[in-house]
């Protein structure tokens, strides 16, 4: 008997959120046969917690936007280190995507005339985001479920995908476990898209769920693929900070977007002080012209007035925070304020932002119709990923395709909010579409190495036979510290130096770590597993982190406080070699110059 | 020393199991999720549950907490009274696979048989609906798949007519596309022959449990009815049918 179970398949898509879903719809319309692999339940993935909304340029509320506006700030966000023909396609392509979803059943809410409402959002010039109250990812995440439920794709649901394997050059399959079972099971297919989500769990304080233990990143990595900017972690400024079950559970920006404002323990609005630079004169310089703004905007007209700096992009506005933090102006519990209250009726809360009132109703004992939240700074999303050609979503792996958040190149150094729910559309689809072209292009499918699928399955299942080990969970805690302590918002050489001698330390322990019970649905076991995932990701991040030697995003570095053109000109390249994680720095493509004069036009 | 909960959690599957009892430190604002995770990190690593957002709004995290149906993760310790052990249970309606971990599959089974919205035709013009007309579809598309009113429809719990009936989670599902202002499919037969809306006697359990507080019974499953009702048994359509059997 087989020890382990095998399908086979055109296209495999590891991931069932918003761009896995969206890129099997796209394979199996194409006649690919197509299965959709995940670690939860059908409808569970990160995307059903996105909350704000999707960025299109779709022109419903402020006709003065367009996919060029879009594509500047997006570019401007990522402070110009994104892939630009990726930001393009993106911008480009964004409103078709979202006009799409309503083709499919999905129901946004509504402008005064019966089209898409969009709201504002940070970094964004004018409001962008179509949305549903603050429930947008569930929105999205079930429409498309449905859409490909009943198009006829395969659907595996917890199943953890471990290793990708290869034929050669290219692609031949994956291998992984069935969470119940704990049985091994082999996937053939001609191409693979990897849409696996995030890296968050490496961190402390996190808004990121289980799953998000950088399964794809690793993955790709091992199997050769090159990374990008993977210096780039997004912590968003607002995750709820007490009390300590909630920490890092994110507040949708959305409540900033609909008047909410940012408050020290003086009661001063600290993001009037917190410009930049680069953002100079394109924000509220008075509480009057912010208030104006606001005013202005809830009565759907067009904004005449600069909005308010609460709305900066979220690597400004985290910054900003800790730094009020730090300087002892912070709140009780270690944040800032953030107040809704005093801008806007209960009503119109209750209305536009129903999950947060919820939410901090229910676990922390505060009304936000009345009182402020408390708010700081939360590891959200991964800006760097798995590097990918712009057009096709292909790696550098030949038949290995990733979308969504696993990929690299489209946010640059900061991703803005609304910009990841029409990325993984935009990016799905066409991930979706060019594996299925590559599958039907590929004759047979790669054979599978035996031997390997072998060593693998045994190397899992060592946890089980170790004695003297330490515990999964202890070690999982002892990562997130030193991510969190060394490798977080703010960083030095010496913090990123010593977070590898600690990565290091963590790695022999975990190649002792002991589980107990069997393999049958065995948590202990899944996380023994997931870290040696997270291990190496966290290295190839700190690596990054260490080499580049200015600050620009994401990335802050206390040692190299301001952004270096010359590093303006290049993307970190992570690659395993034989002597171990490496960084690599290439030179940015080349932007044509009517794209370059846009980025200039203000 | 920080204060300590007892909490009993049933270990075990379908056939065989037990309720477990652990102890583990209080925290403020602590909710049941937390300590079943806090009992997987100090006590029993193997200890399966299912959850992901810690924030109600997966919907993964369903169980039965000292007898009621809950979202373990926004249930909070606090609430129970000190002192006392909190027993967790796997949902009663479903076979328990492991510990708290239940097989839902049945579910995912009911939807297929539902047919997919299907966009009217607006003439390529951009459609348009008001905000009115979204709200009332809206409430049912909040649904996050928790299965705790499937989990407590007596249909289901106690006459296991899984075969004959979809359950509120798809009344809810069925109203959200039949009440969509740009949904042009008909689901009426469907809903009175195969997923058995007749069954429901509109006891209203499943909207006491709803997380999301939608009301299933009044505002999915009731006009739901009275649709059925009008397709199908009113006299004047009826005797149309009879002269018209192809209209």
């Amino acid at each position: 008997m087989d020890k382990y179970q095998t399908f086979e398949y055109d296209v495999i898509i590891v991931g069932a959120g918003g761009a896995g879903l969206r890129a099997a719809i796209e394979a199996s319309a194409s006649g690919a046969k197509t299965a959709l692999v995940c670690k939860s339940l059908l409808g569970k993935a990160h995307t059903v917690m996105a909350e704000g909304g999707v960025a299109a340029a779709l022109r419903n509320v402020d006709s003065r936007d367009d996919w060029k506006v879009h594509f500047r700030d997006t570019m401007k966000g990522g402070k110009f280190l994104n892939q630009w023909r990726m930001a393009q396609l993106h911008a480009q392509e964004a409103p078709d995507r979202v006009r799409e979803l309503e083709q499919w059943g999905a129901v946004f809410d509504r402008t005064k005339d019966g089209r898409m409402l969009q709201r504002n959002f940070g970094g964004h010039t004018y409001p962008r985001l179509a949305h549903v109250g603050d429930r947008t990812g569930l929105e999205m995440i079930r429409t498309l479920q449905d859409k490909g439920v009943h198009q006829g794709l395969d659907v595996h649901m917890e199943c953890t995908i471990r290793w990708l394997l290869k034929d050669g050059e290219r692609v031949a399959g994956c291998l992984g476990y069935q969470r119940e079972s704990g049985r091994f099971v082999v996937f053939r297919a001609k191409a693979i898209v990897l849409a696996t989500g995030g890296i968050g769990r490496c961190w402390e304080i996190t808004s990121n769920s289980w799953e998000y233990t950088a399964d794809g990143h690793a993955m790709a990595m091992w199997a050769g693929a090159d990374l990008i900017d993977m210096e780039f972690v997004q912590f968003h400024p607002t995750g709820m900070v007490w009390p300590p079950s909630v920490r890092g559970t994110l507040i949708t920006e959305g409540v900033r977007g609909e008047g909410g404002v940012l408050l020290n323990s003086e009661g001063q609005r600290f993001m009037f002080d917190n410009v930049p630079e680069m953002f100079q004169g394109d924000y509220a310089e008075t509480q009057e012209e912010a208030t104006e703004w606001v005013q202005q905007v809830i009565a759907g007209k067009q904004a005449t007035v600069r909005r308010p700096p609460e709305l900066l992009t979220r690597d400004v506005v985290a910054r900003a925070i800790r730094k009020e933090v730090r300087a002892g102006r912070g709140s009780p519990h270690g944040g800032v304020f953030l107040d809704i209250a005093s801008r806007r009726t209960a009503e119109e809360i209750k209305k536009k932002l129903p999950s947060m009132y919820h939410q901090f109703k229910e676990l922390a004992d505060v009304d936000i119709t009345t009182d402020p939240m408390e708010v700081g700074p939360t590891c959200h999303y991964m800006m760097g990923g798995i590097r990918v050609h712009p057009e096709t979503q292909e790696s550098t792996v030949s038949g290995l395709f990733a979308a969504g958040e696993s990929a690299g190149g489209m946010h640059g150094s900061n991703r803005l909010g609304g910009n990841s729910l029409s990325d993984l559309l935009v990016f799905g689809k066409r991930a979706g579409e060019y594996a299925a072209r590559y599958a039907a292009e590929t004759s047979s499918l790669g054979e599978i190495n035996a031997d390997e699928v072998q060593r693998v399955t045994a190397e899992s299942l060592r946890p089980f036979d170790e004695s003297d080990g330490e515990n999964p969970y202890t070690l999982h805690e002892q990562l997130r510290t030193v991510m969190q302590n060394l490798v977080g918002i703010v960083r030095t050489d010496e913090d990123l130096r010593s977070a590898l001698g600690k990565l290091e330390e963590l790695r022999e322990q975990t190649a002792k770590v002991k589980v107990g019970g069997n393999i049958q649905f065995n948590p202990g076991w899944h996380l023994a597993l997931d870290l040696k995932n997270m291990l190496d990701i966290s290295e190839a991040v700190t690596r990054a982190a260490l080499e580049r030697t200015e600050s620009r995003g994401g990335h802050t570095r206390e040692d190299y406080p301001g952004s270096d053109d010359e590093w303006g000109k290049v993307n970190n390249i992570v690659r395993q070699t034989d002597s171990g994680i490496e960084v690599f720095r290439e030179p940015l493509p080349e932007m044509p110059d009517e794209l370059k004069q846009l980025l200039k036009s203000e | 020393m920080a204060e300590e909960a007892t909490v009993k959690i049933y270990r075990g599957d379908n056939d065989s199991g037990e309720l477990v009892e652990y102890k583990i430190p209080l925290a403020p604002g602590m909710v049941v999720l937390d300590a079943v995770h806090t009992v997987q990190a100090m006590h029993a690593p193997d200890l399966a549950v299912r959850w992901n957002c810690k924030a109600g709004k997966c919907g993964s995290c369903g169980g039965e907490v000292n007898g009621k149906p809950k979202l373990m993760c926004m249930d909070r310790m606090d609430k129970y009274p000190a002192g006392e052990p909190i027993t967790i249970r796997p949902m009663k309606s479903f076979p328990v696979l492991k510990d708290l971990v239940c097989d839902v599959s049945w579910n995912y089974e009911v939807n297929k048989k539902i047919p997919a919205f299907k966009m009217k035709d607006t003439g390529g013009e951009e459609p348009k609906f008001s905000q009115e007309e979204a709200d009332r579809v809206q409430e049912f598309r909040k649904c996050i798949e928790c299965f705790l009113c499937q989990n407590v429809c007596h249909v289901l719990r106690e006459h296991n007519k899984q075969e004959e009936f979809a359950g509120p989670r798809f009344f809810v599902r069925a109203a959200g596309l039949e009440m969509h202002p740009l949904d042009d499919e008909n689901r009426l037969g469907l809903l009175k022959d195969e997923l058995g809306l007749g069954y429901c006697n509109i006891t209203k359990c499943c909207t006491e449990v709803c997380p999301e507080s939608i009301k299933i019974t009044d505002n999915a499953i009731i006009p739901l009815k009275e649709r059925v009702v009008d397709e199908f048994y009113d006299p004047v359509k009826k005797l149309l049918r009879v002269v018209f059997p192809k209209s």
